[in-house]
């Protein structure tokens, strides 16, 4: 695994992003979701961040806080704080956070072909950075955005530029969003479920790139996605959210070794293993909780294999475990002691 | 590209002959004796009977009449009036008044009802866009000849703005109000129109791409979110236009505007069915034309559309 | 069906806000019809739009159905001495040039106007409905045919197309027509011009619908195309239409008393709007309520029906939330 790693740009190891307890509800006209509930992670110069969890634990939420882009309304951040280089960015003027979008923080999308504007060239979107952020003439510009799609790996980038979204596969698609992303060199990438749309051996591909690119660039990178099997190769270290909390914070390697939190133990025992081979695959029983009305304790607890009174009663808090590990499970140390 | 254009044309044609058939035969064969009410109580003279039958061919079956009519018109023979004047010279005087009508109306519905669409969808829901959607709302429930009726009375009779009777050869400024009034229901649909593509794109991915970018939102709304919503908008306003040069009978009528819909409208109550004819057909093709220029525009506006 | 697709919609929506709401409307359709509109109207009952465009639609439908109730006087009753007298307490929106009670007029006038928007709304979007629903899910050649034929009735400008219709056939009357000759007349003029839009809309929903996996699955199965069609394919394109419907009805209302106004509609001893409409223009000026109450009754009848058009749209539709 890639634990250590021989960074080129930035200072390795400052920290780049850190984010603290931070609250997010969704106010509809019926009802008052609390989406976040005290997220608090960090992300260093030079390292991958998985954020892992199903859809609706507030992975993607995060992001978007972090990079100011929440749907406001129905989101609101009630509480905590995001950091960047140490600059508090939740009580940033729209001006200051509209000047680090692009520059200092970048965002790639789930589904490239929603996210590219479908009636401009791809060529135009990335040129569009460079134009006016750069000041750069609309020619110089193209010829950058040609440069950028190589880079990213796109074969003959100088004809590409000039088409349309829909006229790329779905992985060179992706490959352009990238390109889109790092234009203006950002020291913090945040990947939404970079592959989910994509073909199996589409989504190697692009992981290795953007595992590439972190490595010559020096830059954090926030990997978000629900498969804990694709961010094993490249994932230093890896969160994992549930209902609004990250209930679960580790290296990448004694994650895997053995999970401190139930729900990432279930999570693990979905993924199908080569050397389980005719085995039925385990699965997380139950759903989501609603996040209008999560559960009293510990919010795991209804699906929980191991849930006793305690959890019903008492939200166990994310504590730390010793070594950079923490986890929100009262039995924590039982998890990972016992065997 | 060329043969897309050439396909569109080629599916113009059926559509043509259909439309002007059925005006055709219902003008002409439908009443039973085309002469009935035409020259007064008294009835028409033999000699002109016999000459409108023989010009018209109307001792021939119905589908043959309406080829041999077609023939003519694309000769450029719009026939005669009872009265003996050319039909093309009534459309020659008629078409240019009508035609300033209904783009006074297309630029008032387009600059007015896509401010307010956008005003909308930028202020969000709030007094602004209830304020719009109240106003479109009763734009689309007044009709036309309530709302000219009235605007001709308080602004040319009683506080004396405008001329109510606008007249023949007709000045822009003239045609001002009548111009409004014509467009006002195509004006609420162009604001509701631009108001929903604008919520709707607000929303999509590609927004928030751009502004996690780090584009000003002033460029996010106006190259991103414009460009996208106003395609359904413009295809809209083209087919209104060749709608608008038909619509154009009740505003023409309240106003006194001596236009194609003035024109058509007499010659019905004359049963002149020589007009009636000539100037349904010249409208369906403005019609039919302006359709397709909207096929091709909105090809041209989306690159996803293939021409296949 | 409720609790947990309600925890799923909230959830996911911070990912996306419109995906969820698509997804469950899909789910929802493929299982169970009743969800969509039993969800319409639990949100419709909270709409003002609705609540209040619901009330005057009751209130219009009652009216016509027994304007005795509501005006027991005669509409024709005319009394000259009291011609062009403004409003009062006795005659509440005053009198015409010919001494007729405008406020009993316009109460019996409404029954015109409600039958014939009704009816033609209903001749326009079965026709309509019929053949885009055989165009859409054929497709093909029959589509092609379809839409051509459909092109030719667009190609008539509406008010001129129904002008020419309407005079061709009252001149091959003698003397004057008969009232349900006339209103028949209305009705299918405006429903031959109108049902290539219903057409469209449905086509359009008939295509989206077939492509639905479950029609894929019905077809796999071997159920016949009838049974596709009217079980699988046209339950699911019933929202659009019915929006356009009601939309539709406030317009042919309007146009009817346009129709009217032309001196193509209604005619004397009938009462209607577009006709107490067209008889006030001379005496507008010294006269004003012989246009006031007529045309302010009209166009909140079309108001109502779009404004209940717009309620149910915006209910069926979980963009618009």
């Amino acid at each position: 695994m890639s634990a250590t790693d021989d960074n080129t740009g930035g200072s390795p190891g400052a920290r780049l992003l850190e984010v603290e307890d931070l609250h997010v509800e969704f106010r509809t006209r019926e009802s008052t979701a609390s989406v976040l509930n005290g997220v608090s992670y960090h992300v260093d110069a030079g390292e991958t961040l998985a954020v892992l969890g199903e859809s609706g634990s507030g992975k993607s939420v995060t992001a978007q806080a972090v990079m100011g882009i929440l749907d406001t309304p129905p989101g609101f951040v009630t509480k905590g704080s995001i950091r960047y280089r140490g600059e508090e960015l939740l009580t940033a003027t729209e001006e200051r956070r509209r000047g680090l979008r692009g520059e200092n923080m970048a965002m790639i999308f789930q589904d490239a072909l929603s996210a590219l504007n479908p009636v401009y060239s791809v060529g135009f979107q990335i040129a569009e950075q460079f134009r006016f952020r750069r000041g750069m003439s609309r020619r110089d510009a193209m010829t950058k955005a040609a440069e950028m799609l190589d880079l990213v790996k796109i074969p003959n980038a100088k004809q590409r530029v000039k088409e349309f979204p829909h006229q790329f596969s779905g992985g060179m698609r992706q490959r352009a969003m990238i390109a889109m992303s790092l234009a203006l060199d950002p020291d913090l990438l945040i990947a939404d479920e970079p592959t989910t749309a994509l073909d199996v051996t589409v989504q190697a591909q692009i992981m290795d790139l953007l595992d590439e690119l972190r490595r010559e660039r020096g830059m954090g990178l926030i990997l978000i996605t629900h498969d804990l099997g694709v961010v094993a190769e490249v994932a230093d270290r890896i969160a994992v959210m549930y209902a609004g909390r990250v209930v679960e914070e580790s290296d990448a390697e004694s994650l895997y070794a053995r999970p401190a939190h139930p729900y990432t133990e279930g999570l693990m025992a979905s993924i199908p293993r080569l050397d389980q081979k005719g085995e039925q695959l385990a699965s997380i029983k139950g759903l989501p909780p609603n996040l209008a009305a999560i559960p009293a304790g510990c919010p795991f607890h209804p699906r929980c294999h191991r849930a006793q009174q305690e959890c019903r009663e008492k939200l166990p808090e994310l504590h730390e475990l010793g070594a950079g590990r923490r986890s929100a499970c009262h039995f924590a140390e039982e998890l990972i002691s016992s065997d | 590209m060329g043969r897309y254009i050439l396909r569109r044309l080629l599916q113009l044609i059926p559509v043509f002959i259909g439309t002007t058939f059925i005006i055709y035969s219902l003008v002409w064969a439908i009443p039973g004796n085309p002469f009935a009410g035409l020259c007064g109580p008294r009835g028409c003279p033999p000699s002109f009977v016999e000459q409108m039958t023989e010009q018209y061919n109307l001792d021939k079956p119905l589908p043959v009449q309406y080829v041999l009519y077609l023939g003519q018109l694309f000769q450029g023979n719009f026939g005669e009036t009872f009265n003996g004047i050319e039909v093309s010279t009534l459309i020659q005087n008629a078409y240019p008044v009508t035609i300033k009508l209904a783009t006074i109306a297309l630029v008032f519905e387009a600059v007015i009802g896509i401010a307010a669409g956008i005003l909308t969808a930028l202020r969000g829901k709030g007094f602004v866009d209830n304020l719009v959607l109240a106003a479109t709302l009763f734009l689309i429930a007044v009709p036309v000849f309530v709302s000219g009726f009235v605007i001709q009375v308080v602004l040319g009779v009683q506080l004396d703005w405008i001329n109510p009777s606008v007249g023949s050869d007709p000045t822009i400024g003239e045609l001002l109000i009548p111009g409004f009034v014509l467009g006002s229901l195509s004006m609420a649909y162009i604001a509701r129109l631009t108001r929903t593509a604008m919520f709707e794109n607000k929303r999509a991915d590609y927004i928030r791409t751009a502004t996690a970018k780090g584009l000003t939102p002033r460029r996010v709304v106006s190259v991103h979110m414009l460009r996208n919503s106003l395609i359904p908008v413009i295809t809209f306003i083209g087919t209104d236009f060749g709608a608008l040069m038909g619509g154009a009978i009740v505003t023409e009528g309240v106003f006194n505007i001596h236009g194609i819909g003035g024109l058509v409208y007499q010659a019905i109550n004359k049963q002149e069915g020589v007009t009636v004819t000539g100037v349904v057909t010249l409208l369906v093709l403005v019609y039919l034309l302006m359709n397709l220029l909207v096929d091709i525009l909105y090809a041209a506006l989306d690159p996803r559309i293939r021409y296949d | 069906m409720t609790e947990s697709t309600e925890t799923r919609s909230v959830g996911e929506r911070t990912t996306s806000p419109e995906a969820p709401a698509a997804d469950e409307r899909e789910n929802r359709q493929s299982t169970k019809q009743v969800g969509l509109w039993g969800d319409a109207w639990r949100d419709l009952r909270r709409r003002p739009l609705f609540v209040i465009s619901g009330v005057i639609i009751l209130l219009l439908l009652a009216i016509a159905a027994f304007p005795g109730l509501f005006a027991p006087g005669d509409p024709q009753a005319q009394d000259l001495s009291l011609a062009r007298e403004g409003p009062s307490a006795q005659a509440w929106f005053g009198y015409d040039v010919l001494g007729r009670d405008i406020y009993t007029r316009v109460i019996h006038g409404a029954r015109a106007s409600i039958v014939v928007g009704v009816l033609s709304t209903l001749v326009a979007v079965l026709i309509g409905s019929f053949v885009g629903l055989l165009a859409g899910y054929f497709g093909g050649k029959t589509d092609s045919f379809l839409a051509r034929f459909a092109e030719i009735f667009l190609g008539l400008p509406f008010v001129l197309g129904a002008i020419v219709i309407l005079s061709v056939f009252n001149a091959g009357i003698e003397g004057s027509p008969g009232t349900v000759r006339v209103m028949t007349q209305v009705i299918l003029t405006i429903g031959v011009l109108a049902w290539p839009i219903s057409m469209r809309i449905m086509r359009s929903a008939a295509i989206a619908a077939k492509q639905q996996d479950y029609v894929n699955a019905a077809k796999a199965l071997g159920a016949s195309h009838s049974r596709i069609i009217f079980k699988h394919v046209l339950p699911n394109c019933l929202a659009p239409v019915m929006v356009y419907a009601t939309i539709a009805l406030g317009q042919f209302i309007g146009l009817e008393a346009t129709l009217s106004y032309l001196g193509l509609g209604l005619t004397s001893p009938v009462v209607s709007w577009g006709m107490m409409i067209s008889d006030s223009q001379q005496y507008i000026i010294s006269t004003p309520h012989m246009l006031l109450f007529p045309a302010g009754f009209l166009v909140i009848t079309v108001l109502a029906f779009v404004m209940l058009g717009d309620a149910v749209r915006d209910a069926l539709d979980p963009k618009q939330k």
